[in-house]
């Protein structure tokens, strides 16, 4: 009656990154049928980046070249946190209503895989939206001025915060009864996160409340560090900082996000 | 003990102030099919919730498969699977790709789970539909496919909650049919259902819940047998004889039969003493008869007769 079930004898401690994996793996092929929030991630970023290319190139910097130099790290680290800001926290609200994660709940793996799984595959999708920022990027004339290694650093510090604010928009998704909150959510938060930081302007040259949320707002620090990185100046404290700010945003947020998870009832 | 599939013993669970479940005590011997009947809101897929693990409960006992569900909950689900009331397989995958998925978080090798998963679609009827992807999958399709993903690990005991919600009649003969084949394997089954049809048809065993408590189990016959007693339904082959008919069964039972349905006759019996009484008199009489029949209420006679007593007002006090 009972046959015994053929198991692969992995080892014990790293069933749960296989579980991940394979739930990665899922959360990849759902966006190559459904690529929308990826493409979001690199098309709003792109439009911004055109837009105030041209509108505010000249009155800024004096040449759109010289803005462009100035905009890009800022739109990179836009489009590595829109992905996320997105697509993890709503994928994971709809599996919760749907019962897909009912399923995985009550499978034999780690109740925390299923949400490691959708942000590894994260990973992914903000590299494919860094590369093709890259790419557009080089098509309106950035010229990266730092070292080879200071590019993939820069790269990789968006990559990074964009994984780590991911982890708020998981907790949201978790906590909140639609997708469309998520959507919500992510929206009013992407405004002032996103464009009241030094994205456009120094913030020196912002009016003074403005300033005020752009000193303290993290995401200014990413830009600035990009910033140093791409055009090969002193990037100051800012590396550090994103650093920290990184490091700050998973510590909190990642274990809130995975007891709320392995708590729903 | 070990020859449950499943059971729960004076099982209680609270949401905030509201006691879901008050006090459930159920089981089902290995293979059997138990049918959990009640109407919405009754407790049935908290229950059900339980038993796969994802609720804990405030208090009492359950197992599956021999395993303490608060104790091991790892150890139970490798022994159940769950098919909601929602399918929960990915729209926007094949279904080849949702059974390998599955098997592949079980931890069977990558042939293995392709195996596991030729095996499944070819068994649920679903070969021709395997790539392409659920979405484009009829309603049918999509539960035969969820049920297909709750058997991929070979699992001993299976919680089907509601399974045939929203299915057109030729899907739900379908389901039907696969879940017989389930309890024929010696899988376990909790069936839970608001379709007394469904339980009758498929239940080896039914419990009723009413307000997170159980109102009435046994077998289909027995609830039956408990709610009323016996009724016989007489048709006499030529009409002119009805009030002949009308009067015989009159002076057994001691009762007027209804006779509201068209060219028949309805009365309760007590016992087949007075069932067999009323066919010697009618063959005395020459009466020649078009149908007769002895029978139990039906299961929805059953259910109202159960539900609709005034005593659910005091357990939802409780």
């Amino acid at each position: 009656m009972t046959t015994t079930f053929p198991r692969t004898t992995g080892p014990r401690r790293l069933a749960t990154l296989r579980h991940s994996a394979v739930l990665a793996r899922r959360s990849l092929a759902k966006t190559t049928r459904n690529p929308g929030p990826v493409v979001n991630g690199v098309v709003t970023p792109a439009l911004f980046m055109v837009l105030f290319l041209y509108l505010f190139g000249r009155p800024v910097a004096g040449t759109t070249a010289d803005y462009l130099q100035y905009l890009f790290p800022g739109i990179l680290v836009m489009g590595a946190g829109l992905a996320g800001m997105i697509s993890t926290g709503s994928a994971i609200n709809l599996d919760l209503k749907n019962g897909v994660t009912d399923r995985f709940r009550s499978l034999p793996i780690s109740r925390t895989a299923p949400l490691l799984g959708s942000v590894m595959a994260d990973i992914l999708r903000y590299t494919v939206a860094v590369a093709v920022l890259f790419g557009l990027g080089a098509l309106l004339g950035f010229r990266v001025r730092g070292g080879v290694l200071d590019a993939l650093g820069a790269a990789g510090l968006a990559i990074l915060f964009g994984f780590c604010l991911s982890w708020v928009t998981v907790y949201i998704g978790v906590l909140v009864k639609s997708a469309d909150a998520v959507l919500a959510v992510g929206f009013v938060a992407f405004l002032p996160l996103q464009l009241g930081s030094s994205l456009a302007a120094p913030i020196e040259t912002l009016p003074g409340w403005l300033r005020a949320w752009a000193d303290v707002n993290p995401v200014t620090h990413v830009m600035d560090a990009c910033r140093a990185l791409l055009n090969g100046t002193a990037p100051a404290g800012s590396v550090g900082l994103t650093l920290l700010w990184s490091a700050a945003l998973f510590a909190v947020f990642c274990p809130l996000a995975v007891r709320a998870y392995g708590r729903q009832e | 003990m070990d020859d449950n599939g499943f059971e729960v013993n004076e099982l209680i669970k609270r949401f905030g102030r509201t006691t879901a479940v008050g006090g459930v005590t159920l089981a089902a011997p290995r293979g059997r099919v138990l049918g959990l009947l009640g109407p919405n809101g009754a407790g049935k897929t908290t229950v059900v919730r339980v038993l796969a693990t994802l609720l804990r409960p405030d208090a009492g006992e359950v197992r599956v498969a021999g395993i303490d569900v608060r104790r091991d909950p790892g150890r139970a689900r490798r022994r159940i699977a769950l098919s909601g009331q929602h399918t929960s397989v990915d729209d926007e995958l094949s279904g080849r790709s949702n059974l390998v998925m599955i098997g592949r978080l079980l931890d069977l090798g990558r042939r293995d789970a392709r195996r596991r998963a030729d095996e499944l679609l070819s068994r649920f009827g679903l070969d021709d539909a395997a790539d392409r992807p659920v979405a484009t999958y009829s309603g049918g399709m999509r539960r035969r496919l969820d049920l297909a993903a709750a058997l991929v690990g070979r699992p001993e005991v299976v919680f089907l909650d509601e399974p045939s919600v929203g299915l057109d009649p030729g899907g739900r003969e379908e389901l039907w049919q696969m879940i017989r084949g389930l309890a024929r394997d010696g899988v376990t089954v909790l069936l839970t259902t608001q379709y007394l049809e469904e339980a009758d048809a498929l239940a080896d065993e039914i419990t009723v819940l009413d307000h997170g408590r159980v109102i009435a189990s046994g077998t289909p016959a027995d609830l039956k047998r408990e709610v009323g007693g016996h009724t016989i339904a007489l048709r006499p082959a030529d009409a002119a004889d009805l009030d002949r008919a009308a009067a015989i069964v009159a002076r057994v039972t001691g009762r007027e039969p209804d006779r509201s349905r068209r060219h028949g006759l309805v009365a309760p019996v007590a016992g087949d003493a007075e069932f067999f009484e009323i066919t010697a008199r009618l063959h005395g009489s020459g009466i020649d008869v078009g149908e007769l029949a002895f029978r139990l209420p039906s299961l929805d006679e059953v259910f109202l007769s159960l539900t609709g007593a005034p005593a659910t007002d005091t357990e939802e006090a409780a």
